[in-house]
């Protein structure tokens, strides 16, 4: 592996045990990093916004991304397009901390993703089993979140998402030495990937949980069926109090094994964002690349 | 030897590992009540100093941990632990957002944080630490010791002529990360 590689991982690991929130303009930004973010994802529209507009979904504007770099001293991330390669140059070109090769925007290529390894800066990907995960890792992404549903608000799919996952990696690890080279065929995953996974019980990079999570108790859920930390999209800037809701989550993410804690943290937030139900949507847009 | 590590945010697993290591006890720290565990060393590990400073603060914990160190606990830090202990916070260039002038403000350096740019600027190399050659360092939007402000702090690692490691009676702080090995 690079040493490009093993810095991006590196940086994953210190967002561990943190809260990733959308954002949208550098006012938004400012209001995450003092609720206690440890990184933001500028783009233009959040999930659920994009979810109601339609149409085909872009990166953002670089000079709206720059105003939120310019104003916060925390990571900031942003997103491209699945296969779009250019993009992903681009958002390189202005060093952002982190690129997001999101299925929330329209994908740019319905079979390949981008080669990673080509760049220097890091990519998160999102992944709905070991093997989507596996493959993401082998194209060169240093961290993986679950792909949730965006901008529902509805947690359905990211418990799903890191059930699979973790229940998977279960499995693998249980698996006789000479059982990974079928393991890995199913898994459609490298076979030196399905090995690390053998050896060590995890993945071989920080896993996040992404996609309807709105309350402190959906993160609480998350870090409970092993994610690493987690991703917030709509659920607070589309929040009736996004600051307090925004505090409250990142306490949740660290003291997610205190119940007591938790209740407390839930008292008062004003209204969650309203949600979809996962099931009466049309654009389904964690089936774009697999 | 006990070793409570300071598991609020960040690279704390990593730390863990570190001290388990070394044959070290470790217990986390998430609130007030596992300070009364007890330990003979804090360590305070990579991650978000913004965030890990809010939660000290949110959780109680801040007051109690200053006055363990105040009181001379053996402290061990890296990175984002460094920027809490340090006694100024020096970024003039600085983009704005949260511009703490202090956390702890116990250690007599001024830090800068994210000194070497954002992650494009992330770097490795290897070097001597504390008279032991071929030591690696991993320096992740690291902070820079831009300025030591007493005679009795000791560079125990430099890079491009800065003292990149130091250590000042209780404390050992680093702007790397030993934990990565």
């Amino acid at each position: 592996m690079s040493n490009r590689q093993e810095l991006n991982r590196n940086l994953a690991q210190m967002l561990k045990g943190g809260v990733i929130m959308d954002v949208t303009t550098p006012e938004q930004a400012k209001i995450a990093e003092a609720a206690g973010a440890c990184a933001v994802m500028a783009l233009e529209r959040i999930p659920a916004d994009i979810r109601a507009a339609g149409g085909v979904s872009r990166m953002s504007d670089p000079a709206m991304i720059k105003g939120i770099q310019n104003a916060v001293s925390i990571p900031v991330m942003a997103k491209c397009r699945i296969g779009h390669i250019a993009e992903a140059r681009i958002l390189e070109a202005i060093e952002i901390d982190y690129i997001d090769e999101s299925e929330v925007l329209s994908p740019a290529d319905d079979t390949r993703h981008i080669d990673k390894t080509k760049f220097d800066v890091p990519f998160v990907c999102g992944a709905r089993d070991l093997g989507e995960a596996l493959r993401r890792i082998g194209e060169g992404a240093t961290m993986i979140r679950t792909k949730g549903e965006p901008g529902t608000g509805d947690v359905v799919q990211a418990v799903r998402h890191m059930r699979k996952m973790q229940s998977e990696i279960r499995r693998v690890v249980s698996l006789r030495e000479d059982e990974l080279y079928e393991a890995a065929k199913e898994l459609a995953a490298p076979l030196d990937l399905v090995k690390y996974v053998h050896a060590n019980g995890k993945l071989p990079v920080v896993n996040f949980a992404a996609g309807g999570v709105a309350t402190p108790a959906d993160a609480a859920l998350m870090m409970e069926l092993g994610a690493e930390g987690v991703f917030v999209g709509s659920g607070i800037f589309k929040s009736g109090d996004p600051a307090k809701r925004a505090a409250a989550i990142v306490q949740a993410v660290t003291n997610w094994q205190d119940s007591k804690l938790l209740a407390k943290l839930s008292e008062n937030l004003g209204p969650a964002m309203v949600g979809i139900n996962a099931d009466e949507i049309e654009t389904i847009m964690e089936e774009r690349g697999k | 030897m006990k070793v409570g590590v300071l598991a609020v945010q960040g690279a704390f697993a990593e730390m863990e590992a570190y001290w388990r290591a070394q044959g070290a006890d470790v217990f986390e720290i998430r609130q007030r009540a596992d300070l009364e565990r007890g330990m003979d060393l804090l360590a305070l590990p990579g991650g978000e100093s913004t965030v890990q400073g809010k939660l000290l603060n949110d959780l109680g914990l801040f007051a109690p941990i200053k006055e363990r160190i105040v009181g001379g606990l053996q402290v061990f830090a890296t990175c984002a632990g460094l920027i809490l202990l340090a006694e100024k916070i020096d970024d003039p260039g600085a983009r704005g957002g949260t511009r703490p002038e202090r956390w702890f403000g116990v250690l007599p350096v001024a830090v800068r944080r994210n000194a070497y740019g954002r992650q494009l600027g992330s770097f490795h190399t290897v070097g001597v630490f504390d008279g032991r050659p071929d030591v690696p360092m991993t320096f992740i939007r690291a902070p820079a010791i831009a300025e030591v402000l007493s005679p009795e702090v000791k560079a125990l690692s430099t890079f491009n002529g800065r003292p990149t490691s130091v250590r000042w009676r209780n404390i050992t702080a680093f702007t790397w990360h030993p934990e990565l090995g």
